[in-house]
């Protein structure tokens, strides 16, 4: 008989094979042109708030911290990516070598936020992340919407007053970074394929980090923190180790997310984008991150598929979310829906098996 | 040697002295008792000791070394570890990996290795399952190994606390309570099972409880504390018959 596998490596298995199988099908249907261009568009987005939902999970579900900020750190990776794809765009021409380093740049930059707001805030018990990471991402937003980024012929300009300011030589001047108009002209680098693939990546790495001696201690912190000092777990590393790894992938999602649309602008990243994804995180379950993908793709698809129902879309939308909020805590319900998972499928049919034997 | 020295250790809370002056030295091997009627701060002397709390005055010797004033997690790293008088479990894991907490300082790799599942996280990982399942079917947890914590019963959750403190092989294991809830036939075998606990873990054990069964059937030494100061110390028979403690107990 075949070696039994581990229930966790089982359970990762079947979470990164619906990740993959979705994302194929969803490549595969548009290179047979059988997809819509409102599906197409969709598919981009999804990747993005996958991303953003599971790495939310890692902060929210796994340590056990409410973070309200993620579209902060989003928006720091979005601003970084846009703003190193522009000034790499002359002198790297081809997207498949530009685009890894902005990503790269704009998740690690977005990390280090996590690690300086965290240094201070993760310090403290109680909710106190929740209002920090609230207000930053309210003062990032203020500060791009400030700032001012150009090039000409004499190098770099930044400021926060306005471009005008800058005294840019008019025949070389190239504006990256124009206040609260955003960035525009980023390079449409976030391939459909790309962004499957970092979803697969965000997955796996979450989920290899939840199923170790990391996220061992990142649950124990979130189950008992006393109890984990008890056992010599340093509290205080390991909730930077999640806060920093989540805002990282934030801001992976940033990036792709600006280099999927031809302009960006700060009033995109606010709290209500940051509530959007705790959403999707509380509706897929807190801690799985299965529900995470699920609920992000979902609810995220759902609005934007309704949009022939025009008038009546938030108010569907409004329902279908509270009905999930019951269904959700609702044990009557789970029980029956268990009856049909693939789990007990497989063992009533092993026992009618065993029963004919 | 003296695995734990306590020197004129005192804790004030606002105005009320919780602790106070208090003396306290324990032999390598030995079990020791932390007795005394309610209120009387014995949890408080287990939060100084492990550093939940921070001593206003006095200090804290583990074998010699002093480790007053350290974090908890450092102070259970130097090698003490403890159970909680109202259990402290992982209750969202499972019964092996609130162990395996406890082993994660004893089996480390890097967050890479993890990530990239090298082989360095496959050996780490296969070592402490092993020790993790040794641990738990000596605590007779073996087959509820997969289930949450939160599922076990009262008396296999104290057993796990046990467990999981013992993961971190500390030199002084501190048990707050440990028959608290239990019936009396369940007491003896938890007065086996700290016995054998000292013998087969080579540790010295600093415990708090009320039941005199317990404490006169397996303390070697005991303290008696009333109102945060020390009322008596001694061999255990010769404290338990002082007339101090009697009054303190059952009042005059």
């Amino acid at each position: 008989m075949k070696k039994k596998l581990s229930p966790a490596f089982r359970d990762k298995l079947v979470t990164s094979g619906i990740v993959v199988v979705f994302f194929a099908l969803c490549l595969i249907l548009t290179a047979a042109g059988a997809t819509s261009n409102q599906f197409r568009g969709l598919i981009v987005p999804i990747a993005i708030y996958i991303i953003l939902a599971v790495s939310l999970n890692l902060t929210v579900g796994v340590l056990g911290e409410l973070s309200l900020g993620h579209a902060g750190f989003m928006c720091v990776g979005a601003y970084v990516g846009s703003i190193v794809s522009l000034l790499l765009g002359d002198v790297i021409e081809n997207g498949y070598l530009r685009f890894p380093i902005a990503l790269l740049c704009g998740g690690v930059i977005a990390g280090v936020f996590g690690f300086l707001i965290g240094i201070p805030v993760l310090r403290l018990r109680g909710d106190y992340l929740a209002i920090v990471t609230l207000a930053f991402g309210e003062v990032i937003k203020t500060i791009v919407r400030n700032l001012y980024i150009a090039t000409d012929a004499a190098g770099l300009h930044i400021n926060f007053t306005a471009i005008a300011d800058m005294d840019l030589d008019p025949d070389t001047q190239k504006i990256i970074v124009n206040g609260a108009m955003g960035i525009s002209g980023s390079p449409r680098d976030s391939k459909m394929w790309i962004a499957a693939l970092l979803v697969l990546l965000t997955v796996v790495v979450v989920m290899n980090l939840v199923d170790s001696r990391a996220g061992r201690a990142f649950m124990s912190v979130r189950d008992n923190v006393i109890a984990a000092e008890s056992v010599g777990v340093p509290v205080v590393r390991y909730k930077l180790l999640a806060f920093s790894v989540s805002a990282f992938f934030a801001g992976i999602a940033g990036v792709l997310y600006s280099h999927n649309l031809s302009s960006i602008s700060p009033s995109t990243f606010d709290y209500n984008l940051s509530i959007m994804i705790l959403v999707y995180v509380v509706l897929g379950g807190i801690g799985s991150i299965r529900g995470s993908i699920i609920a992000a793709a979902l609810l995220y698809a759902l609005p934007e598929l309704l949009r022939a129902l025009n008038t009546y879309r938030m108010v569907i939308y409004a329902v279908i979310l509270i009905t999930m909020m019951i269904l959700n805590n609702n044990e009557k319900f789970k029980g029956k829906l268990s009856r049909f998972s693939p789990k007990t499928l497989l063992d009533r049919m092993k026992r009618k098996g065993g029963d004919r034997i | 040697m003296n695995v734990l020295e306590l020197k004129n250790l005192g804790i004030q809370f606002g105005g009320l002295h919780a602790v106070e002056d208090l003396n306290v030295t324990i032999r390598e091997g030995e079990l020791y008792g932390l007795i005394g009627p309610n209120g009387a701060g014995k949890t408080t002397v287990f939060n100084l000791i492990t550093g939940v709390y921070k001593p206003t005055v006095g200090s804290i010797f583990l074998c010699g070394k002093d480790i007053t004033g350290k974090p908890t997690a450092e102070i259970n790293r130097a090698g003490i570890a403890r159970t909680f008088q109202n259990i402290r479990l992982f209750s969202e894991m499972t019964v092996r990996d609130n162990v395996k907490v406890g082993l994660m300082n004893e089996y480390p790799y890097s967050v890479f290795s993890a990530i990239l599942r090298l082989p360095s996280y496959r050996k780490a990982e296969k070592a402490m399952n092993e020790k993790a399942d040794k641990l738990l079917s000596i605590f007779d947890l073996g087959d509820s190994a997969d289930l949450l914590a939160a599922n076990l019963s009262y008396g296999k959750q104290r057993k796990l606390e046990i467990a999981r403190a013992l993961a971190t092989e500390p030199k002084l294991l501190l048990l707050d309570e440990p028959a608290a809830g239990m019936n009396p036939q369940e007491t003896e075998e938890l007065m086996s099972t700290i016995r054998f606990v000292r013998d087969e873990f080579k540790v010295t054990i600093l415990l708090i409880e009320h039941d005199m069964r317990l404490v006169s059937g397996i303390c070697e030494e005991l303290t008696v504390l009333n109102f945060g100061r020390e009322l008596a110390q001694g061999p255990t028979a010769e404290v338990l018959r002082d007339p101090r403690v009697v009054t303190a107990y059952l009042g005059e």
